[in-house]
């Protein structure tokens, strides 16, 4: 994907460090990936910060020669153990593209059940797969950068890959979704009865769910200093049951620290 | 001050022609509770049918059209060799707002305290609180409201007209010749000396409705003592740092500033996002030092600049005692047991 502009990039009108950045899908649904090319109208922008040498979900090129790898997808074979191994090898930054690469997402549920055969089975029928417990990608290889969400939002995307290129650090809210979700001025969803994540969930999607009159899920995984404790307690008291708070804390595998430490 | 009254037919009339050539905010119902009972906010109407004067109190504050949740102050373009510089105070058009609490319009007198007639006012603020036209009404007490405490159950100015109800007609007391000019277009009386009394009844009545009190005595100073108080851990450990408390507040101003870069390139803005001293990176700064890394010295500081620091520096708190924060907070921390905790040196349980 070049672009006549890609060798007179410029900001101020010094020259830009413009990537060759590949995308990887391991065990996922491709959604994050989607995301990516989502938003027409910054497309071109942000494909002309970066040169995208490899992108399944977008062009039939392919090259190992990229300096950033985005990774969406959690770990669950052992070949994918041994791609993703090869690929932070080619990679100076290797970056975790959404809850699955993250914490595992959606995938790492069937880690609760204790006979992984009985699951395999359960859902496989006669058509056996290879598979292990779910990984996130920290728990394989070395992780640079975490872009939380499932998916991921495009924006803060666009943001981080922009502020590579321009040299500055990059920024993801350290506060839960409650402060945006205010700031939208939504219903608190606990006023209607129902179960949100917010209050303990990491900010940064701009109150996606709950904008919607949905509660939050915890994608993103727990804020700095979450008080999820203390929160489970408060759920318990407005009468949610202690299956309901557990599915959402497990959900997309973000919180599991803070489920082993109680048990 | 002057006084008229009249009747209720005519307020209707009254919102008419203001909303013939302004954009008016009033409270509206914003939904349903789980217990079916309404949820109320500050929205831009255009029928008068849809105000809920009678309206219990809302949410959140009317704050986002004079603090706005987040707001470009400067941006610039590049264009050929040269750039252009783009600043707007956003606030090209004059809002009415219809149907202001007392707590809300003392809210906003403190909030003129810092951001207007300061040393460095900030014309973001200024520009929208100059295109204001604000007419409050009276409230009924809440259970959770202690204005009455911090001195902001009256609002003495701050509004150019206040509306009472006195059961069959208004009593309005007018501030501003734009109020005077407008009332002008509806038919208003001369208050006689039986709706002075029926005002006086009417004020009367709503005072006994306040419940909630909080000992605002040598509060500063209390508050100076008891800064190792046990009391602040326990308020920190219940505490989830969401921000919510801030987000309700009427005069919670502190936010930060971000600078960002277009993604094409060819420009660049500053932005300023309100933040709460309850989140995390509050204190945060260059180099990652966290001044208040623990959830109570947040929580703390929080009571600090709203019932001592201010107090110290404008002789009043920069509390109103509406009681969002307490009404919005899931932990249940408020303002009135947190204050009897630090001065009773425990927590009641």
């Amino acid at each position: 994907m070049k672009t006549k502009e890609s060798d007179t990039k410029t900001y101020l009108g010094m020259p830009l460090y413009r990537p060759k950045v590949g995308f990887f899908e391991f065990s996922s649904c491709e959604g994050c990936q989607l995301q990516i090319v989502n938003n027409e109208s910054t497309l071109l922008d942000f494909l002309s910060l970066v040169e995208v040498v490899s992108f399944r979900e977008a062009m039939t090129e392919k090259s190992d020669d990229y300096e950033i790898a985005f990774i969406e997808g959690s770990i669950t074979r052992d070949d994918e153990v041994k791609r993703l191994k090869r690929i932070r090898k080619n990679a100076k930054i290797l970056v975790a593209l959404g809850s699955c690469a993250c914490f595992g997402g959606v995938n790492q549920l069937k880690n609760r059940f204790k006979n992984l055969n009985w699951v395999k089975k359960e859902v496989y029928g006669r058509h056996p797969v290879d598979t292990e417990p779910v990984r996130a990608v920290e728990d394989v290889v070395k992780v640079d950068l975490k872009i939380y969400g499932c998916p991921v939002k495009k924006e803060e995307v666009e943001k981080s890959v922009l502020h590579i290129a321009l040299g500055k650090s990059i920024e993801i809210p350290k506060y839960p979704v409650c402060m945006e979700c205010k700031a939208n001025e939504n219903i608190c969803l606990f006023d209607l009865g129902e179960l949100c994540l917010g209050p303990v969930t990491r900010a940064g999607c701009n109150s996606w769910c709950p904008n919607s009159r949905a509660g939050c899920w915890g994608c993103r995984g727990p804020a700095d200093d979450a008080n999820v404790e203390y929160m489970k307690k408060i759920m318990k008291e407005k009468g949610f049951s202690e299956e309901a708070i557990l599915e959402r804390l497990e959900c997309f595998g973000g919180f599991a620290d803070f489920l082993k430490r109680k048990k | 001050m002057i006084f008229r009254t009249f009747k209720k037919d005519e307020l209707k009339k009254l919102v008419e022609i203001l909303a013939a050539h302004n954009r008016i905010v009033g409270p509206v119902e914003a939904g349903r509770d789980k217990h079916g009972s309404p949820i109320y906010a500050f929205n831009e109407v255009s029928d008068f049918n849809s105000i809920r004067l009678n309206y219990t109190t809302t949410k959140l504050p009317a704050k986002r059209y004079f603090l706005p949740f987040q707001e470009d102050l400067s941006s610039f373009r590049t264009e050929g060799g040269g750039w252009q510089k783009i600043i707007d105070y956003n606030a090209d058009k004059p809002l009415i707002f219809f149907g202001l609490h007392p707590c809300d319009i003392n809210a906003l007198n403190k909030l003129d305290k810092v951001l207007m007639h300061s040393v460095y006012p900030m014309p973001y603020y200024a520009a929208k609180r100059k295109n204001m036209f604000i007419i409050g009404v009276e409230c009924i007490p809440q259970t959770f409201c202690f204005c009455r405490s911090m001195g902001a159950d009256t609002a003495l100015h701050g509004f150019d007209m206040f509306i009472t109800d006195l059961g069959n007609k208004y009593f309005v007391e007018i501030l501003t010749d734009t109020a005077y000019n407008f009332l002008k277009s509806i038919r208003t009386e001369e208050p006689e000396e039986k709706d002075h009394v029926l005002y006086m009844k009417a004020v009367a009545e709503r005072n006994k409705k306040f419940t909630t009190r909080v000992d605002t005595t040598d509060l500063a100073k209390i508050l100076d003592m008891e800064f190792q108080s046990d009391v602040w851990k326990h308020w920190g450990e219940i505490c989830l740092s969401c921000g919510t408390c801030s987000n309700v507040c009427p005069t919670c101003y502190c936010y930060g500033v971000e600078e960002t870069v277009d993604l094409d390139l060819k420009g660049a803005r500053k932005t300023k996002t309100l933040h709460s001293c309850n989140l995390i990176d509050f204190a945060e700064v260059a180099g990652g030092h966290n001044f208040r890394p623990e959830r109570h010295s947040r929580l703390k500081y929080r009571y600090y600049h709203k019932h001592r620091g201010f107090v110290e520096a404008f002789e009043e708190s920069l509390c109103v005692g509406c009681g969002r924060c307490g009404e919005s907070c899931l932990a249940g921390i408020n303002v009135p047991e947190v204050i009897a905790s630090v001065r009773g040196g425990k927590i009641k349980k």
